[in-house]
C-alpha cells in the first residue's frame, strides 16, 4: 500500500503505559550492548533508534518525539566513551522528524513503515556522521553501500518490532 | 505569543538541540585524562551492566552444565592429544628455559632491566558500547576489585586494549582497534616501531613506519613497551597487508591475535614490575661459560640410553642430532642417565624460566615473555617424542 496523506482528523494518536516508556528504551539499550558480543552481525541494527521511530510515529507529538530521542539517545552515548550528546542530537532530530511525518503520513501499514524507518536511517547516520566529523573532530569514513545495507536491514527489523509496539500502545 | 505558539514544536526542537550542541563542545573543550567520570554515565552503566551481568552468569552456568555433564564425547580422544601436546611442550620448554638462562645472563652483565606482570586478573566480558564508532566493551570487574584506569588487558592470544574508565564494580575497556586508540609496537624481525591505531572502521594499521622500509605480509607485531601500558613483547598480530600511505609513511594493516568481535574472558594486567636482572639470581658467569653452554656436547653414556628406552620415553636410537643436543645441553651429567623425566624435572625445576607459556592462563604471576605468546604456545615438532612408544 502506498504512503497516504491523511489529514490531522483521521490519524489515530496512542499513547505508552509508563513501565513501557521506561522499559522498552531501557531494553533496546540493553540488548543494543549485549547482542552484538554474542551475535556480532548485530552491530549492524540500531535498536534504539528503531525504538525511537517506533515511539515517535505512533504518539505523533513533536515535543513528545524529540525528548525521547533525546533521552534514549543520551542513554546510548553514556555506554560510549565519546561525548554525551552525539546520538541524543542525532536521535532528536529523527524523534521530531519521525513524529512530524506520522500526523501527516499513514505509517500503519508495513510498506510506509519499512520507507519511514529506512529514510530516518539515513538521517540519523548523516546527522551523526555530520557532528562527529564536524564538532568532535572524529576521524570517520562515509560508506553508501555499507550504510545503504545497514538501513534496509533496520528497516526490516523495524517492521517487526513496530508490530510488536503495536500490541503495547493504547488508543488515546 | 501566536507566533510562539505556531511555532512551539520547532522553537523547543531548537532549544534542545542547542543544548546539547553546547554540551558536546563543552565536553569537546574539557576533555582530559584527569577529567572525572561523569554521572550521566556511571547511571547507564549502572542500569544496564546488572542485567548484562545476569545473563552472562546464566549462560555461563548454563554452559558449564554441558561441558562438564552432557558433552563427554571424545573426551578420552583429546585427553590422549593433551598429553602428547605435554610431552611436546615440556621439550620444547627444556630448550627455551635454556634461552632464557642465556638471555638473563647476558641482560645482568648489560644491567639490563626487564618488565614482568607479576600479577593479572581474570574478568568476564558482559557488555559493549553497542556502538559501530565506539569500539569498548565492559568487564565484569572494577574499582572495587582493584582495577584503575589505563591497564593492560590481554587475552592468550594477544593484546585487547586498556582500561578506559573503572566504575564500582565494572570497567570499561577501549579495544585496540578503536580510532582513539593507540599502543607502542615493533615488528618482530626488522625491529621497527610503530604506533598502532584503530580505524573507523574497525580495522588496525601500524602508522609511522617509514616508506622506504621493507615490511613483509605476515610479519609478527609486538608491543614495543613505549606506551607505559603494555609490557614489551606482547603479542599485538600479524601484518596483513602492506601499501604505501600518506606523506612518508607506510600503511601497515595488522590482523589483530585476538578476536577482539567474540571477547568472553580476558586478563586485566593489575602489577607490572620492572627490576634489573642480578648476576646472584643467575649465577656468575662468563661470556665463555655461556657459549660453552650452546657448543655440542660428548654423546650419552649408552647405558642411559638403555634406561631411557626401558622408561619408554625418550629412545635416542630414534633422536634426531638437533633433538639430542637439545637434550644434553639441559641434562646434568648425573641426571642423565635418567632419561626424559630428568629432563622435565629440569625444566620444572627452572625458576622463572618457560613462564612466557603461562602468561595467557589465569595464572596470578606471570612474566613478560621474552617472545610472543603465540610464538611460544605453537609447540615445534619433536621427532624424539613422536617416535617414541607412550
Amino acid at each position: 500500500m502506498a504512503i497516504t496523506y491523511t489529514s490531522g482528523a483521521q490519524v489515530e494518536v496512542y499513547r505508552f503505559s509508563i513501565p513501557a516508556t521506561i522499559l522498552i528504551p531501557l531494553t533496546a539499550v540493553f540488548l543494543q550492548a549485549w547482542l552484538p558480543l554474542r551475535f556480532h552481525f548485530f552491530s549492524f541494527f540500531d535498536l534504539p533508534l528503531l525504538i525511537t521511530i517506533g515511539f515517535a510515529t505512533a504518539r505523533r507529538s513533536p515535543l513528545a518525539g524529540l525528548s525521547t530521542g533525546a533521552l534514549i539517545g543520551i542513554l546510548q552515548d553514556a555506554l560510549t566513551h565519546h561525548p554525551i550528546g552525539l546520538y541524543g542530537i542525532s536521535k532528536t532530530v529523527v524523534g521530531f522528524g519521525a513524529s512530524s511525518l506520522g500526523i501527516k503520513l499513514d505509517v500503519e501499514n508495513a510498506g510506509a513503515r519499512f520507507l519511514l524507518t529506512f529514510f530516518f536511517f539515513v538521517v540519523h547516520e548523516v546527522v551523526y556522521f555530520m557532528i562527529a566529523r564536524g564538532l568532535v573532530g572524529l576521524r570517520m569514513a562515509w560508506s553508501w553501500p555499507h550504510e545503504f545495507l545497514s538501513g534496509m536491514a533496520n528497516a526490516l527489523l523495524g517492521v517487526f518490532i513496530f508490530l510488536l509496539l503495536d500490541h503495547v500502545k493504547q488508543r488515546t | 505569543m501566536d507566533v510562539l505558539g505556531r511555532y512551539r514544536n520547532l522553537i523547543v526542537l531548537v532549544g534542545v538541540l542547542f543544548a546539547q550542541v553546547l554540551g558536546l563542545a563543552v565536553q569537546v573543550r574539557r576533555t582530559s585524562d584527569n577529567e572525572p567520570t561523569r554521572l550521566i554515565r556511571i547511571w547507564a552503566v549502572g542500569a544496564v551492566t546488572p542485567l548484562e551481568k545476569v545473563l552472562v552468569w546464566v549462560q555461563t552456568s548454563t554452559g558449564n552444565v554441558w561441558h562438564n555433564y552432557f558433552y563427554l564425547r571424545g573426551v578420552r580422544a583429546e585427553n590422549r592429544n593433551l598429553k602428547q601436546q605435554i610431552e611436546r611442550m615440556s621439550l620444547e620448554q627444556v630448550r627455551m628455559s635454556q634461552d632464557a638462562d642465556q638471555a638473563r645472563r647476558l641482560q645482568a652483565l648489560l644491567a639490563f632491566k626487564e618488565q614482568f606482570i607479576s600479577q593479572t586478573m581474570a574478568a568476564q566480558v558482559i557488555g559493549s558500547s553497542g556502538s559501530e564508532q565506539s569500539r569498548s566493551v565492559y568487564i565484569d570487574k572494577g574499582e572495587n576489585d582493584g582495577i584503575l584506569p589505563d591497564m593492560a588487558v590481554i587475552t592468550a592470544d594477544g593484546i585487547v586494549g586498556k582500561v578506559l574508565h573503572a566504575y564500582p564494580s565494572t570497567s570499561q575497556v577501549l579495544l585496540i582497534n578503536d580510532q582513539s586508540s593507540g599502543v607502542g609496537a615493533i615488528l618482530e624481525k626488522s625491529r621497527l616501531q610503530g604506533i598502532l591505531k584503530g580505524t573507523s572502521a574497525g580495522e588496525v594499521t601500524l602508522e609511522k613506519v617509514m616508506s622506504d622500509e621493507n615490511v613483509p605480509a605476515g610479519e609478527l607485531v609486538l608491543t614495543s613497551g613505549g606506551d607505559g601500558i603494555f609490557p614489551k613483547g606482547l603479542l599485538v598480530g600479524r601484518v596483513t597487508k602492506v601499501g604505501s600511505g600518506s606523506e612518508l609513511f607506510l600503511n601497515i594493516r595488522v590482523r589483530p591475535a585476538a578476536d577482539l568481535s567474540r571477547l568472553e574472558e580476558v586478563l586485566v594486567v593489575t602489577k607490572i614490575d620492572e627490576r634489573q636482572a642480578l648476576p646472584e639470581q643467575t649465577g656468575a658467569a662468563r661470556a665463555v661459560d655461556i657459549l660453552a653452554g650452546r657448543l655440542p656436547s660428548v654423546p650419552s653414556k649408552p647405558e642411559s640410553a638403555e634406561k631411557g628406552d626401558a622408561a619408554g620415553v625418550v629412545a635416542p636410537t630414534t633422536t634426531t642430532a638437533g633433538s639430542d643436543a637439545k637434550l644434553k645441553a639441559v641434562s646434568p651429567p648425573a641426571s642423565a642417565s635418567s632419561g626424559a623425566p630428568a629432563v622435565r624435572k629440569t625444566a620444572a625445576s627452572s625458576p622463572g624460566t618457560g613462564s612466557a607459556n603461562s602468561s595467557g592462563t589465569s595464572t596470578n604471576a606471570v612474566k613478560a615473555p621474552p617472545k610472543p605468546v603465540k610464538a611460544v604456545v605453537e609447540p615445534k615438532p619433536q621427532p624424539a617424542v613422536e617416535d617414541s612408544p607412550h
